[in-house]
């Protein structure tokens, strides 16, 4: 019991630092600002530990922190061929080939009002099929390689994408379009140096919700028919297996990948729309 | 410079409709007017009376249904095309993303002038308008009337003949008016640009304007075409003179008889 008691006391503790650390002015730095998360971050960990260890819940149910940590460090080679097979071949192509397609569609529609009446409902129609019945299909179609997840993770990032690209695209202001024509602006030359710089706002909007898409398509899409490897095929084998501490193990590297891909959206973000007023500071 | 007093533009019966939801709007009757080069024509009277519109059919944002109207003897499209004017509208519009000098140096980009020339034209408007060591500022860093004035340096970076303003300074305080008013006198002073300019400010129209074209709503028409007398050279007092106050009374004369046939 002396670990619950244990915990409990840290927890208290880092809360009243945080609180003390809010207030203050080193919350105001950027390092200060990155240590107050950081801190409840440590503390959610030394809680879960000590809980798990004082009141001896079973691995089953739910491993210490320190036993998934040690899980990654001794399998870490199985792991990173997971996620090389999951995040790199499955979801990032997926991702880039969704996103880009629905730019060409959202182009297209812009151009063309029948396409705008016609695509849209069909896209709202593909996005409204449950993935658990067309990643099925898909592995059928695209076989059991990363080929079928990247398609999965296609279906699932089009859509999104695309709504936001054709909104984006109606951003821009009449009067700064208007301005365009009296320049005897093209097409081609509304849509890049007004249309798309306006539309930015939008689209990494679109990519942020497509990011973390990407990532459940690409996993769940393995559940159905994998190669022996990939983070969707591990977590279905080791439940199977009552291997928990795997599941878990894979959880992390999965919730580590998808920040990661959200915080580097995020970064481009900062920088392409610094002109927005959400991103002024 | 070109022989002054050469017609311009050149409206001829024209009529405008508008197909509304509520029917047909009646935006423009029977307007007839000649502007020459280096005129400054102020259009005045209450909103609804067309002056916008026609400034914009002039611009070809605007098709007209009946008549003509030529911008230096051409269509209004095809002028556009020919980059004959620049446009100034009531709000800076300026792109967020782009800075002040890169605003400036857009439609340069568009027209295809070279970076050497991009460059300096843009220096020398901002000078011309006295933004000079702004350039590298963003739009949202400066005040409304700077972004304003940074618009019209925009206006004026590829040096078309004629400019077109629509109510430019109509959201600024008066005393930054009354400024950029004295600034652009100076301006098409030594630009001897044909001005266009939409206005609903008797004082600012007397002030800036050689000819004040009064016009009424319901349908949109010109009811006084007013050839001021005043000096080219206008100090900001000349608006306590005798010959200032009389042009005034006869716009204010003629916006009341507008309304009176309602």
């Amino acid at each position: 019991m002396s670990a619950l008691w244990l915990a409990v006391v840290f927890w208290l503790a880092a809360w009243a630092l945080n609180v003390w650390l809010a207030g203050s002015r080193v919350s105001k730095s950027g390092p200060g600002r990155a240590l107050v998360p950081l801190i409840f971050g440590v503390t959610v960990l030394v809680l879960w530990e000590g809980i798990v260890r004082g009141l001896g819940v079973e691995g089953v149910i739910l491993p210490a922190p320190s036993v998934i940590a040690a899980k990654i460090a001794v399998e870490m080679p199985t792991l990173w061929q997971d996620f090389v097979q999951t995040i790199l071949k499955g979801a990032i192509p997926g991702f880039l080939i969704g996103a880009g397609a629905a730019f060409l569609t959202a182009v297209a529609i812009d151009r063309s009002p029948f396409l705008q009446r016609g695509l849209l409902p069909v896209g709202n129609f593909v996005a409204a099929l449950p993935i658990v019945g067309l990643a099925p299909i898909l592995v059928m179609w695209f076989g059991f390689d990363w080929q079928s997840k990247a398609a999965v993770v296609v279906v699932m990032v089009f859509f999104p994408m695309l709504v936001n690209i054709v909104a984006g695209l109606q951003a821009s202001e009449r009067m700064q379009r208007d301005l365009m024509a009296t320049w005897g602006a093209s097409y081609l030359q509304t849509l890049v140096k007004l249309r798309l710089p306006a539309a930015m706002p939008f689209i990494f909007n679109g990519l942020k919700i497509a990011s973390t898409l990407a990532l459940i398509g690409a996993i769940v899409a393995e559940f159905f028919g994998s190669p022996v490897y990939g983070m969707g095929f591990r977590i279905s084998t080791e439940v199977g297996r009552l291997g928990l501490d795997m599941v878990w193990a894979t959880i992390a590297v999965a919730a580590l990948a998808g920040s990661a891909f959200y915080g580097l959206i995020t970064l481009i973000e900062r920088g392409v729309t610094f002109w927005h007023p959400s991103q002024r500071h | 410079m070109v022989s002054q007093g050469r017609p311009v533009i050149e409206a001829k019966g024209v009529n405008l409709v508008f197909q509304t939801a509520d029917g047909p709007v009646q935006a423009l009757k029977d307007v007839n007017l000649t502007i020459s080069q280096g005129d400054f024509v102020s259009f005045i009277g209450p909103s609804g009376c067309g002056k916008t519109t026609f400034l914009r059919a002039i611009a070809a944002l605007e098709h007209p249904t009946g008549g003509t109207l030529t911008v230096n003897g051409m269509s209004p499209d095809e002028a556009r095309r020919k980059r004959a004017y620049g446009y100034v509208f009531q709000a800076a519009g300026l792109y967020p993303w782009r800075t002040i000098a890169g605003n400036i140096r857009l439609p340069l980009e568009i027209m295809g002038f070279s970076r050497a020339e991009q460059d300096e034209r843009t220096d020398r408007v901002l000078e011309l308008v006295e933004l000079k060591g702004f350039g590298k500022k963003f739009p949202w860093q400066l005040s409304g009337g700077m972004q304003q004035r940074a618009s019209i340096a925009r206006a004026l970076a590829f040096d078309a003949d004629i400019l077109l303003m629509d109510e430019p300074f109509g959201a600024l305080d008066e005393i930054v008016r009354d400024r950029l008013n004295e600034e652009l006198l100076k301006l098409w002073a030594r630009t001897g640009k044909t001005i266009g300019f939409v206005t609903h400010s008797i004082p600012e129209a007397v002030y800036l304007s050689t000819k004040i074209v009064v016009m009424s709503p319901r349908p949109g028409r010109i009811t006084d075409v007013i050839d001021s007398p005043l000096p080219k050279q206008r100090p900001l007092d000349i608006r306590d003179s005798r010959e200032f106050i009389e042009i005034a009374h006869r716009v204010r004369e003629g916006l009341r008889a507008g309304h009176h046939d309602e």
